[in-house]
């Protein structure tokens, strides 16, 4: 069934076929439609739903109600999500599952409500205190968001961690026809025998907790999470790769920018340049093996993104030096057009002519 | 030989990390044996907080959650709107509960969730080492008032007063850890807020007037002679709120 709605549903759609119980909010641009939806629609499944206090509070809800063992979400946007860090950081550190979906927009500080790329570091680098990662899932049309969305639940309970929707204003706010298929949800349920839901007439003492205050036995559970985020790595890893032999540039986009990135890549073919997308669908694990392979016909990588370069530091990561990176981008809720992208292609390869 | 006492099965057999003359040994005591005598220990969920017994869950003998500072009682929120017909309740000390959880305490009791607060209030953070709480009494010295407490700083919060006017509450009262009857009348306080969350009747929190002869600077003793003629002065005793009884 194909249903016409906006990114920001979707995500909710998603979250309520994926099995979501409880969700935990705090109204703010441009999110505030997933609240609204799970308002109305937390009752119809059987879920909670509550408006929080604060973003913080609303993290700590999500805390407590993934410790029970059940499917729970939160979303905001950039400053709401740098509230929540410290809750992120402790369900990373107590090993829970839940989806956090950040709808960004442009910052810093309380900055603008108009859409922006420029929580990249904070999403991908762990934006609390200590040593984590969280899977971020970038989709780019609303039907990814709602499949995305499903798959987010279904990876956390897997690997027992956080999960990040990374989206932007564009695509919450946007219509779109998204596929809704309520009978082919392969969502997968797991059982959670370490939840403290209070059953202790049928197995023994359940406790979630991210503290340890023996040196050595901390650090034995950082190792373990970590060799759990090497799981991740080689098995949820996703990117989009468009490049084929004889392009000669690879523009390297995530979320709907990416979409304005393919226009401009048609506007370039008709001009006799070929350049092909990259887009990285998951941010982390970042799918830095997508540069090591490309085929000889490439000299120039182009990173575009609605921030001041953030993504760009993990392509030069994953490029070693072996090819010039470039990078174009505009920030605080401007967002680039076709033109000026094929404006930016046009003087890399002038300069690739001359030397 | 007739057994006439024996610890509680409301508690594990976990050494308690804190300090001698502490009261938060007796307050553990009581609510372990009010989660027996009420036969809910296998389906309690105990919110632990930031603070001297930020390892209350290692203590409880039922399933436990260790929450950051300040926000156990979203925590407890989560976890009894997932599970709602568990018993949930959060162990906070007035640090935790009546400074940085501030916001959270209030938003949990203005929405009359169905869950139990302990709030023990020492009038000082004893974890870190004897810092000023905004419940230390005027003119106490703590390590950030080393000249005793002025009203720079305001007046000493009173908690319980002032959770008691929010229209959701169900129940609030003070009581006292001090010698054997506070103790006992404390305990009697504790069932009935259980008693009231097994019933669904919503939101209650008892106060418990605690000591730390260490932050004090005094003798175990001396402690407990500061709750009775110090804090209680200030900090009376009572129900501030029972709706069902009204």
């Amino acid at each position: 069934m194909k249903v016409l709605m906006k990114g920001n549903e979707a995500i909710c759609q998603g979250a309520i076929n994926a099995g979501c119980k409880a969700f935990f909010g705090y109204p703010i641009t441009p999110q505030s439609e997933i609240p609204e939806y799970m308002a109305k629609k937390m009752e119809t499944v059987s879920g909670t739903f509550i408006q929080a206090e604060s973003e913080l509070a609303a993290i700590h809800m999500v805390y407590g109600a993934a410790a029970t063992g059940i499917r729970a979400m939160t979303s905001s946007s950039s400053p709401g999500i740098a509230l929540k860090q410290e809750g992120i950081s402790y369900l990373a550190g107590a090993d829970l599952p839940c989806v956090v979906v950040n709808v960004s927009r442009a910052g810093p500080g309380l900055g603008g409500i108009l859409p922006s790329q420029a929580d990249y570091f904070q999403a991908t680098r762990g934006g609390g205190n200590g040593d984590y990662y969280l899977p971020v899932y970038a989709p780019s049309t609303a039907n990814e968001a709602y499949e995305l969305t499903v798959k987010a639940f279904d990876v956390a309970d897997m690997y027992r961690t956080p999960v990040m929707i990374l989206a932007d204003g564009i695509l919450g706010q946007m219509m779109e026809p998204v596929e809704i298929n309520e009978n082919e949800i392969e969502s997968k349920i797991i059982e959670k025998n370490w939840a403290a839901n209070g059953e202790m007439d049928k197995r023994p003492r359940n406790v979630v907790s991210s503290i340890d205050l023996v040196a050595s036995g901390l650090e034995e559970k950082n190792l373990k999470r970590f060799e759990i985020y090497e799981k991740i790595k080689q098995n949820e890893t996703m990117v989009d790769n468009g490049v084929k032999n004889g392009d000669t540039i690879a523009i390297v986009a995530y979320g709907t920018p990416s979409r304005i990135v393919l226009n401009a890549i048609d506007l370039l073919k008709e001009q006799g340049i070929k350049a092909a997308l990259i887009r990285p669908i998951t941010l982390w694990p970042y799918p830095y093996e997508v540069f090591a392979n490309l085929p000889d016909s490439i000299d120039n990588i182009l990173v575009c993104e609605l921030s001041m370069g953030q993504m760009i530091e993990d392509v030069k990561l994953g490029v070693m030096g072996k090819y010039p990176v470039h990078f174009f981008g505009r920030c605080g809720g401007v967002i680039f057009t076709p033109e000026e992208i094929v404006e930016k292609v046009i003087e890399i390869e002038s300069k690739k002519s001359k030397s | 030989m007739n057994v006439v006492y024996e610890k509680t099965r409301g508690l594990t057999d976990v050494p308690l990390s804190y300090c001698p003359g502490c009261t938060h040994g007796v307050i553990h005591k009581i609510v372990g044996e009010v989660l027996v005598e009420l036969g809910i220990l296998e389906k309690t969920i105990a919110i632990a907080p930031v603070g001297c017994s930020v390892l209350a869950y290692e203590y409880f003998n039922c399933d436990g959650i260790q929450a950051s500072h300040g926000r156990a009682p979203a925590v407890a929120t989560g976890v009894k709107r997932a599970m709602p017909d568990k018993i949930v309740f959060t162990y906070q000390g007035d640090g935790d509960l009546a400074a940085i959880g501030m916001s959270e305490i209030v938003h949990a009791a203005h929405r009359g969730e169905n869950i139990t607060v302990i709030f023990v209030n020492n009038a000082i953070y004893g974890m870190t080492g004897g810092q000023m709480a905004p419940t230390t009494l005027n003119n106490m010295k703590t390590t950030t008032t080393p000249k005793g407490r002025t009203t720079v700083v305001g007046m000493p919060l009173k908690v319980s007063e002032m959770l008691s006017q929010i229209p959701s509450v169900t129940y609030i009262e003070r009581v006292s850890s001090h010698d054997v009857a506070n103790v006992k009348k404390a305990k009697i306080s504790i069932k009935k807020a259980f008693t009231y969350q097994m019933e669904g009747k919503g939101f209650s929190m008892i106060e418990i007037l605690s000591s730390c002869n260490i932050g004090y600077n005094l003798s175990p003793v001396e402690s407990l002679g500061f709750i009775k003629n110090a804090m209680i002065p200030y900090y009376p005793l009572g129900v501030y709120k029972d709706v069902p009884n009204d």
